[in-house]
């Protein structure tokens, strides 16, 4: 443990990732093209539309459904979607009946290769020591005013397993494709905090 | 240890809101943080759990005050430090450098990279034995006295629940964390009651938590 807090004239973070950057340089331990180039992996290519199609497909393909409830990692596979936070995913179901909402209280786990780097919220302190005391209630300041008779569960990602949210189909969606319906689907749905809405 | 990463339960933070069109980085320095968070455990010969264990370490102030990437920079020199890969107060003194402080900066450490092999990658490893627990059999989560790292937050312990599923054996992280052992194991997946955690008072709800097979007795 460090013994005190940083003094009030410590050099601020950005500072310090300059520091941090120019000391791993200057010992040729870190490649810039490694580093941007991990940057823009997760800028770009490795986010919340991942989930969206493994949700899409899940909703219109009953075989895929099937897969995935019974092996999340290897069913999301088949999207090519893996990597680091993803050694082992698990699916969760969110039904009329049934509500599913995921945290990680002790750090901020999350199943990077559907969903991408943890938005600000899932990070914040407030989050992560609520929502496995008073979900409703968080759930309803964050916009989701779940009926009484909605079953509330909590999922505390406290080992390598990772938990990833499969959302009710909205009503009034059998028109549209998988493309369609992947356009619809959102991150916070895919954490539990919300539901998916119409298009 | 029971440091302020362990945040389950704990009251006072305020509301929880969602900003609406969020970057993935909000400066470029948490962008920075993030990839030399990624590439810590390699330059440091540790491991994720190594590194979960340094962001529990930083001082409780700088941990809130510095945020989630300000954590990974803290976690990724504090590694680094242990590993003698940097001297102590190297970071700092080259950050003052930067804003034209004339600091002398500390000479090189002598490395200090942990002698430990892990048996494979990740943390998913097969275990012979068969599971302790059964899918139905109530469990109580240890009351533990453990100034190192550990998965088993204090909002859980000593309470009683049930196994709902048999996760795949993962590496300890109490023991991985410090280069001691991987000490392989079988995880459960256990469903506590809101009411036993919280009181009678409490919402009802159901959180199930993963917990390696060192964590739990029968109940």
């Amino acid at each position: 443990m460090t013994a005190t807090p940083h003094p009030h004239d410590y050099p601020d973070v950005a500072l310090r990732a300059e520091a941090l950057e120019s000391l791993l340089l200057e010992k040729g331990l870190i490649d810039p093209k490694v580093v941007d180039g991990l940057i823009a992996r997760y800028q770009n290519d490795v986010g919340p539309m991942n989930g969206a199609k493994v949700v899409a497909k899940a909703w219109t393909d009953p075989e895929y459904k099937a897969r995935l409830m019974a092996n999340g990692t290897e069913a999301i596979k088949e999207f090519g979607f893996t990597g680091p936070q993803g050694e082992h995913i698990e699916v969760i179901e969110n039904t009329p009946d049934v509500h599913n909402v995921v945290v990680c209280t002790l750090c901020s786990c999350y199943p990077w290769p559907v969903l991408g780097l943890p938005p600000s919220w899932y990070k914040d302190p407030a989050y992560r020591a609520r929502i496995v005391r008073e979900p409703r209630k968080v759930l309803s300041e964050m916009g989701l005013d779940l009926a009484e008779d909605v079953a509330i569960k909590v999922w505390d990602s406290s080992s390598e397993v990772r938990y990833f949210v499969l959302p009710e189909r909205p009503a009034n969606t059998e028109g549209l494709d998988e493309e369609q319906l992947a356009a619809i689907v959102t991150r916070d749905a895919m954490v539990g905090v919300a539901k998916v809405s119409g298009p | 240890m029971d440091g302020i990463h362990d945040m389950g339960g704990t009251q006072g933070w305020g509301t929880v809101t969602i900003p609406r069109d969020e970057p993935v980085f909000a400066e470029p320095w948490e962008a920075k943080a993030f990839a030399f968070g990624a590439l810590s455990a390699r330059l440091s010969g540790g491991n994720l759990d190594a590194m979960r264990h340094a962001i529990d370490r930083q001082h409780p102030y700088d941990y809130v005050v510095d945020g989630y990437y300000g954590r990974w920079l803290g976690c990724v020199e504090t590694q680094l430090i242990s590993s003698g890969v940097l001297a102590p107060g190297a970071v700092e003194a080259r950050a003052r450098t930067l804003r034209g402080e004339t600091v002398a900066e500390p000479a090189d450490p002598s490395p200090n990279k942990p002698d430990y092999t892990p048996t494979a990658g990740g943390s998913l490893r097969t275990v012979d034995t068969a599971p302790r627990f059964a899918v139905g059999d109530s469990v109580c989560a240890k009351t533990l006295a453990n100034d190192g790292h550990t998965r088993l937050p204090r909002y859980v312990r000593g309470h009683v629940g049930t196994v709902t599923a048999i996760q795949p054996a993962q590496v300890l992280p109490d023991t991985h964390a410090h280069f001691i052992a991987e000490n392989a194991q079988h995880v459960y997946a256990v469903a506590f009651q809101s009411s036993n955690l919280w009181g009678d008072g409490a919402e009802q709800f159901t959180l199930t938590i993963d917990l390696y097979d060192d964590y739990i007795d029968p109940a």
